[in-house]
C-alpha cells in the first residue's frame, strides 16, 4: 500500500508543467489545494488531540474561526493580493509599506514555518514509534533524512497537484475510521453517554464535551477554559483571521488561480468542504478519548501524567482497522506529514533565501549563489526543525503549540493588515514599529502568564513573576493573540498618525481598499457571485453552531 | 498540454480500490474481529473503486468534450 503511493508520486512528478504554467489552475482544484494546504499533520492530529482534549469546543476552530475568515479573504482580502500581484505576504508589506516591515515579517515568518515543520516531524516520528516500534531519537532521525531527500527530489514542484490528491488521500482514508468509531459507540447519543463520564471525571457538568456553546459562560465551566468574549475575540477574530489572512502558504494557492473571480471564489470553495472537516478530525478524538474512560487507559500516559491526546488517531487507526484498509490510513497520515514538513521548510527556504538574505544580507550575487544558498537554507531548516520537534514533545497536544506560534505571528500582523489594507494613512514606520510592539506585546504575556499545572519554561512564565493562571493552554494562546493583536493595532495607529506618509496615493493604488477598483459582479448571474456563496457558507456555519449548542 | 487532475485521482483510487477489494474477498474473516465483524476491506475497496472509476469518467468525459476526434497521448497519465 505504500509502495503504491511513492510509486504514484513518481507519476505525478513528470506532470510538474501542469502548475508551472501560471494562474490558469479551475478554481475547483485551486479550492481544494487551498484546504490540502491547512490540512497537513497539524490538522488531522492536533484537531483529534483537541477533539479528545476539549471536545465539542475544538468545533470552533472551524464554524467561529475558520468560516467568517475564509470568507473575508474571498470577498475582501483576494482583490488586494491578486491585484498587487505579489508573490507573497512579505512581498506584499514591501509593496504598501517599506523594506524593514517585510524584513520583519520574513523573520518572524521564517521562525514559524520551523515550528510548523518540526511539529510535523515530531508527529511522523510519533507514528513511526508507535507502528514500526522504534526509538523516538532515531525515528527523529529517520524523518529528517526522509524529509530532506524528499525536498531535494523536488518532491513540492507540483505541489498544488498532490495537495488536491493528498486531499481525497485523507478524506478516504478516515472516513472508515470514523464510520466504524461511531458504529462502535452507538452513534451520537452513545457518545455523548461515554463523554459524560469523560466531562465528570474531569469536574465538569456531563455535557462539557458535548455542547460546542452551552458551558461557554465562565472559563470554569468548560475543559478549554473559556468565555466567550475571549473566545470569539482571540479565536474567532484575530488568530483566525490573522492565519487565513496572512499565511501565505494557504493564500498562494488562490493567487493560483485563473482570474480575480476565480480567486475570490477559491477560499469560498475551500470553505464548504472545512466545514464538514470537524466531523472528520475532531470526532475521531472524542471517540477515542471516550474509549479511553471506558477501557482505563486507551491513551499513552506522557511524562506530565496526562493522557498523550496527539495519540489519538495513531492509536484510534490501530484499534479499529485490520491490515489493508490500515495501509490506506497510515498512507493517509504519512503524506500528511510529509507535505507539511516539505511545505514549511520549502517556505522557510524562499523566504530566508529571497526576502532576508537577498535583500539585506548578499544583494546581487549569481543566481548560483543563491541557488546554494537555498540549499543550505535547507539543511539549516531540517536541523532547526528536529529542535522544534523535540520542543513538541512537551505539549500533549500539538495544537496547543501550533496555535501558541500563530498567537505570535499571525496575531498581530493581521493587525497590520487591516490598517494596511482599509486605512490609506497608514504609515511605513507605524506598520514596523506596530508590529514589533505586537510580537513584543505576545511575548511579554506569554512570558508572564501560564498554563494551569504547568512549569515556566516553554509554556510560558519564563520572566520570573506569574501574574496569571489560565485554566488550558489553548485559553492563554487566545489571550496572546488577543493581546498581540490589540497591542499592534494601538501602536499602528498611533505611529501612523504621529509620522509623515512615505507612499502617495498614486503608489498605495491596488494596495488599499479605497484606491482599489471596486470588484462588479453585476454581469454575473446571482447564484454565481462571490457574495451568494458566502452568505450560503455563513448561514449554514451558523446552523452548525445551533445544532450542537 | 495540461494534465486534467481527474486522472491520477481516479487512477489512484481505483487502483486501491481494486487491490482492497481483493484482499477482502481472499482475507481471514477473523480478521476482522477488530472492525466490528464487517468486511472492511471489501466494502471500503468498493466505494474507492465506484469513486476512482467515477472520477476516470469524468476526466475522460471532459477530454472527449474539448477534443473530439484528438487523441493526444501526453494527456493521459
Amino acid at each position: 500500500m505504500l509502495g503504491i503511493g511513492w510509486a504514484l508520486r513518481r507519476v505525478i512528478r513528470s506532470s510538474e508543467d501542469f502548475f508551472l504554467s501560471g494562474r490558469s489552475i479551475p478554481a475547483w482544484i485551486a479550492g481544494l489545494a487551498f484546504i490540502s494546504a491547512n490540512l497537513g499533520a497539524q490538522e488531522v492530529i492536533g484537531m483529534a488531540a483537541s477533539g479528545a482534549k476539549y471536545g465539542i469546543m475544538t468545533s470552533h476552530f472551524y464554524w467561529v474561526g475558520a468560516m467568517p475568515a475564509m470568507v473575508f479573504v474571498g470577498l475582501f482580502m483576494m482583490p488586494f493580493y491578486y491585484g498587487s500581484r505579489a508573490r507573497s505576504v512579505p512581498e506584499y508589506l514591501k509593496l504598501r509599506f517599506d523594506e524593514k516591515t517585510r524584513a520583519l515579517n520574513a523573520i518572524t515568518f521564517a521562525i514559524m514555518t520551523i515550528f510548523s515543520s518540526g511539529i510535523s516531524m515530531y508527529a511522523l516520528a510519533k507514528l513511526f514509534e508507535l507502528v514500526l516500534g522504534w526509538s523516538f531519537h532515531g525515528s527523529i532521525v529517520v524523518s529528517a533524512v526522509i524529509v530532506l531527500i524528499y525536498i531535494f527530489l523536488g518532491g513540492l514542484t507540483s505541489a498544488i497537484y498532490n495537495e488536491v490528491l493528498q486531499f481525497f488521500l485523507i478524506v478516504l482514508g478516515f472516513l472508515p475510521l470514523v464510520l466504524l468509531g461511531l458504529k462502535d459507540v452507538g452513534g451520537w447519543s452513545g457518545l455523548t453517554a461515554k463523554l459524560a463520564t469523560v466531562a465528570t471525571n474531569a469536574g465538569f457538568e456531563p455535557g462539557a464535551w458535548t455542547h460546542s456553546w452551552k458551558y461557554m459562560d465562565s472559563p470554569s465551566h468548560n475543559p478549554m477554559g473559556m468565555e466567550w468574549f475571549g473566545l470569539v475575540m482571540g479565536l474567532g477574530f484575530a488568530l483566525s483571521f490573522g492565519y487565513w489572512c496572512t499565511d501565505f502558504l494557504v493564500v498562494q494557492r488562490a493567487m493560483a488561480a485563473g482570474s480575480m473571480t476565480a480567486a475570490r471564489r477559491t477560499p469560498l470553495i475551500a470553505a464548504v468542504p472545512k466545514m464538514l472537516m470537524p466531523a472528520l478530525v475532531i470526532l475521531p478524538g472524542m471517540l477515542a478519548i471516550g474509549l479511553h474512560a471506558s477501557r482505563g487507559g486507551f491513551l499513552p500516559i506522557g511524562s506530565d501524567g496526562q493522557p498523550n491526546y496527539n495519540l489519538a488517531i495513531p492509536m484510534m487507526l490501530g484499534h479499529y482497522l485490520p491490515s489493508g484498509l490500515l495501509g490506506l490510513g497510515l498512507t493517509a497520515l504519512m503524506a500528511s506529514f510529509m507535505s507539511g514538513m516539505a511545505g514549511n521548510v520549502t517556505a522557510f527556504n524562499s523566504v530566508w533565501t529571497y526576502d532576508i538574505y537577498q535583500t539585506h544580507i548578499r544583494p546581487g550575487q549569481s543566481d548560483a549563489h543563491y541557488l546554494r544558498v537555498g540549499h543550505a537554507a535547507t539543511v539549516f531548516g531540517i536541523v532547526a526543525s528536529v529542535l522544534a520537534a523535540y520542543s513538541a514533545t512537551r505539549f500533549n497536544n500539538i495544537l496547543d503549540m501550533l496555535q501558541l506560534v500563530f498567537s505570535f505571528v499571525n496575531g498581530p500582523l493581521f493587525a497590520t493588515f487591516l490598517l494596511g489594507m482599509f486605512w490609506r494613512r497608514t504609515t511605513s514606520h507605524g506598520a514596523f514599529y506596530g508590529l514589533l510592539t505586537g510580537t513584543i506585546t505576545a511575548a511579554l504575556h506569554y512570558g508572564l502568564t501560564l498554563p494551569r499545572g504547568a512549569v515556566s519554561g516553554i509554556k510560558g512564565g519564563f520572566f520570573g513573576a506569574v501574574l496569571h493562571t489560565y485554566p488550558s493552554e489553548m485559553a492563554l494562546n487566545f489571550w496572546t493573540a488577543l493581546f498581540a493583536w490589540t497591542g499592534c493595532f494601538v501602536a499602528t495607529l498611533v505611529i501612523s498618525l504621529l509620522t509623515k506618509r512615505t507612499k502617495t496615493d498614486d503608489e498605495l493604488r491596488g494596495l488599499v481598499h479605497s484606491l482599489t477598483p471596486r470588484q462588479r459582479d453585476g454581469d454575473m448571474p446571482w447564484y454565481k457571485r462571490p457574495v451568494t456563496l458566502a452568505v450560503a457558507i455563513l448561514v449554514v456555519s451558523t446552523l452548525l453552531n445551533v445544532i450542537f449548542w | 498540454m495540461r494534465l486534467d487532475v481527474r486522472w491520477p485521482i481516479g487512477g489512484m483510487f481505483t487502483i486501491f480500490g481494486a487491490i482492497l477489494t481483493v484482499y477482502g474477498l481472499v482475507s481471514n474473516r477473523a480478521m476482522y474481529e477488530k472492525s466490528l465483524g464487517i468486511n472492511v476491506n471489501l466494502w471500503w475497496g468498493l466505494v474507492l473503486l465506484v469513486f476512482g472509476l467515477t472520477m476516470l469518467w469524468l476526466a475522460y468525459r471532459a477530454h472527449r468534450a474539448v477534443k473530439p476526434n484528438v487523441t493526444d497521448s501526453t494527456s493521459t497519465p
